[in-house]
């Protein structure tokens, strides 16, 4: 199944209510001078921001003058084009082995259950995974995590409750080595951005596991909630600043939002989403398509 | 990102400066600034477009007084409207059943069993009894999550394995009944308000125990879907409430301006941090201010109010008088500045315009003033009263004894001698330095160990 039919499966009466609403602007039609306005409303509702949106739409307007385009499928197809374009940045892939992976983010972005998905998603690919549970600090994330790894299978690596998350993460690429696991998914604390002495902790992780993988390059993941406003931007740009981010997870796409954010989290950063998260389920991670994403955000 | 909102008025509508009333034309180009302002803050769209035009018909026209610009009038009305819209006081609990109970519901993520925790600690500070009752079965781990955050906070937490979550309910407020706790707070599982399964379940719990309060927790940092979630939470369930968490970042919480608008429902409180008594009342004119970008002085005010001892504070005045300020009282000092929270929250209540460019963004240290609460603490009895005794041995000891560096401990021997004479002299002139210099407008060097 693919995403656009995720997620028009199994949708209520009020998403369909709220998509009918956005719906009646892209009846068919010419275009009215009122359409720019309402595909800039749309995209503002989407999360993708007041100024992102005057700015995509502005572009709209001149190529749909220049191109002499009087439908309105026409032009909303043009900017479905462009979000796409956009959004099409190549997703970094490793080869190596083992494949590490981080995962970073704001508190209650969803890290936990991502990291476990991911885990699902390389043991189907019969491969050998090791999940560590580096959130030593919220109660129970370990208990969440271990609960996780029993259902997708992996191995997980974890300390005591409040150790340093570094020395885990020391621990787990040394235990990953002697396994010969292929994959490491790395849990780590949700922290916010703005919190100096966190974004520091990170950073020491960061460090250890460059040391520990003797210059073999890893992947830092943020995760990014799809209900997060404007404040995604703060989110990536100070994640980034401490650990290069090599490309976002976007969570919780099953409900409302439509996690527009991205779009300028993309312009602004050139950051490129991997994975959405659709649903509670093991297997509801699907990777990033940019077509289907643009789409679902103009619906 | 957007600066701060009402020098950014100020500046473009300098021009205007010594008009009567705000015409047409000026009321409209500062709508537009401050309609970007609130969609920055995640201020749904449609409740942008409603509040700029009853903010509009309201400027209009309207006589700018004296003492201020008009971008500064616009800006007052501004405020004043977007508390009026907030709720013009706070809001308090209602408990006053027999055996009140209060739910938290939401999505997933947004802090509900941390919030739980919260507000039983504050409850609890108000001379009550609540017991928590672990009704999230479907997250692995929460109800073990909720358990520890209640025990390491000496609160009691209920669950019963293998119950559903309305019978944990239940036997919670049994247990209440039976024990005198009170009140009862449910700790729902996070849900997506689309999943109509789920939602009957806080029905079926909402129906059964009929708890008094019914709070949603939202997450400050929330887009434009806070209308949808909060539409369809109060639609099918019926709020009394709203919580908004994670207000510790930088996140302008424009969600709390949607959900209050969309649905009515009042602010009751807001999670500040994550620790366990990180959560405040919540103060509509001081979100306001936050939304617009204007800091947050009332909050600041308060805090130094209520942490500052001010028995503490008079001593301390004494002792700078007669200049035997030592490495003790500083270490209070520290510690009574540490009391108030993070330092990075104290520098971001502050309103934008009175510092200089960058300073917001700079960030605040919190270990650099570990690190010299360590160097104090390696030192002895002795050497805190008379610092002069301590030689290039002793400096070696002490910066082994706190994983510092010699330097370090050098760098703050010498600031504090500079301290001390400085209030040697101050202690001459018998007025209270800092109220001075603020008074005179101007920051002082800031805190002395950056």
């Amino acid at each position: 199944m693919n995403l656009l039919q995720r997620f028009k499966t199994g949708l209520t009466k009020s998403r369909q209510e709220f998509t009918r609403r956005l719906g009646q602007l892209f009846t068919p039609g010419e275009i009215t001078p009122e359409f720019f306005e309402q595909l800039e409303e749309a995209l503002i509702l989407g999360d993708v921001g007041a100024v992102t949106a005057s700015e995509l739409v502005e572009a709209l307007q001149d190529r749909a003058r220049q191109e002499r385009l009087k439908e309105k499928e026409a032009v909303k197809g043009l900017l479905v084009s462009q979000i796409t374009e956009l959004l099409e940045t190549p997703v970094l892939n490793l080869e190596t082995e083992p494949l590490v992976i981080l995962l970073v983010g704001v508190n209650g972005s969803g890290k936990t259950t991502t990291a476990a998905k991911l885990a699902w998603i390389y043991r189907q690919q019969e491969k050998k995974v090791l999940l560590v549970a580096g959130d030593t600090f919220r109660a129970a994330a370990i208990d969440q995590l271990q609960i996780w790894a029993e259902r997708a299978g992996a191995d997980i690596i974890k300390q005591q409750p409040g150790s340093d998350p570094a020395a885990v993460f020391f621990d787990a690429l040394n235990a990953a080595r002697a396994r010969r696991a292929q994959v490491v998914i790395g849990d780590t604390a949700g922290r916010l951005h703005t919190r100096a002495n966190l974004m520091q902790e990170l950073e020491k992780i960061q460090r250890v596991v460059n040391r520990s993988l003797e210059g073999q390059p890893h992947l830092v993941w943020l995760v990014v909630d799809a209900t997060t406003g404007q404040n995604g931007l703060a989110q990536a740009r100070l994640f980034n600043q401490s650990v290069p981010v090599d490309g976002l997870v976007v969570t919780k796409l099953d409900g409302t939002a439509r996690g527009g954010i991205v779009v300028a989290i993309q312009k602004a950063l050139g950051i490129p989403v991997c994975y959405l998260g659709i649903g509670e389920g093991i297997d509801d991670l699907a990777p990033f398509r940019a077509g289907e994403f643009a789409r679902a955000l103009l619906e | 990102m957007l600066g701060n909102l009402s020098e950014k008025l100020q500046n473009i509508l300098r021009q205007l400066r010594g008009k009567g009333r705000l015409s047409e034309k000026d009321v409209d180009v500062a709508m537009r600034e401050i309609r970007l302002a609130l969609l920055e803050a995640d201020v749904n769209f449609r409740v942008v477009k409603d509040f700029i035009a009853s903010v509009r018909e309201r400027s209009v026209g309207e006589e700018v007084l004296k003492s201020l610009t008009p971008g500064q009038q616009v800006v007052k009305i501004v405020h004043q409207e977007l508390t009026g819209l907030l709720g013009e006081k706070q809001s308090r609990l209602s408990l006053s059943s027999s055996l009140p109970a209060i739910m938290l519901v939401g999505l997933q993520g947004s802090g509900k069993t941390t919030t739980a925790v919260k507000l039983a600690n504050y409850l609890r500070r108000q001379g009550r009894r609540p017991l928590l009752a672990a009704a999230d079965t479907y997250r692995p781990g929460a109800v073990e999550q909720l358990r520890v955050l209640s025990e390491s906070a000496g609160l009691t937490c209920y669950d019963q394995p293998g119950a559903r979550p309305v019978e944990i309910c239940t036997g919670a407020c049994r247990l209440a009944e039976r024990e005198g706790y009170d009140p009862v707070i449910f700790d729902t599982a996070g849900r997506l308000h689309l999943d109509q399964e789920m939602m009957a379940e806080l029905q079926e719990i909402k129906g059964s125990l009929n708890p008094e309060e019914v709070l949603l927790v939202i997450d400050a940092m929330t887009g434009q879907d806070a209308v949808n979630t909060s539409v369809e939470f109060n639609r099918q369930i019926g709020l009394t409430g709203v919580i908004l968490t994670k207000l510790d970042g930088d996140a302008r919480g424009g969600a709390a301006l949607s959900v209050r608008a969309v649905t009515g429902c009042p602010l009751k409180f807001v999670g500040v941090g994550e620790k366990v008594d990180a959560l405040e009342p919540f103060y509509p004119e001081r979100m306001a201010s936050r939304i617009l970008g204007m800091g947050d002085m009332l909050t600041l005010i308060e805090k130094a109010g209520a942490e500052l001892d001010l028995e503490k504070a008079r001593q301390l005045e004494q002792k700078l008088r007669r200049s035997q300020f030592t490495f003790d009282d500083f270490r209070e000092q520290l510690e009574q500045l540490r009391r108030m929270g993070p330092l990075q929250d104290l520098v971001d209540m502050l309103p934008g315009a009175g510092l200089p460019k960058g300073m917001k963004q700079l960030p605040v240290d919190e270990g650099q003033l570990g690190r010299v609460e360590a160097i104090i603490s390696s030192m002895t009895r002795v050497e805190r009263r008379d610092p002069s005794i301590i030689n290039s041995s002793r400096r070696r000891r002490i910066a082994a004894g706190s994983g510092t560096k010699i330097q370090d401990v050098n760098r703050l021997l010498q600031q504090f001698s500079q301290m001390q004479r400085m209030f040697k002299q101050i202690g001459g002139m018998g007025k209270r330095p800092q109220f001075k210099r603020l008074k005179k407008g101007k920051r002082g060097k800031g805190f002395p160990f950056r």
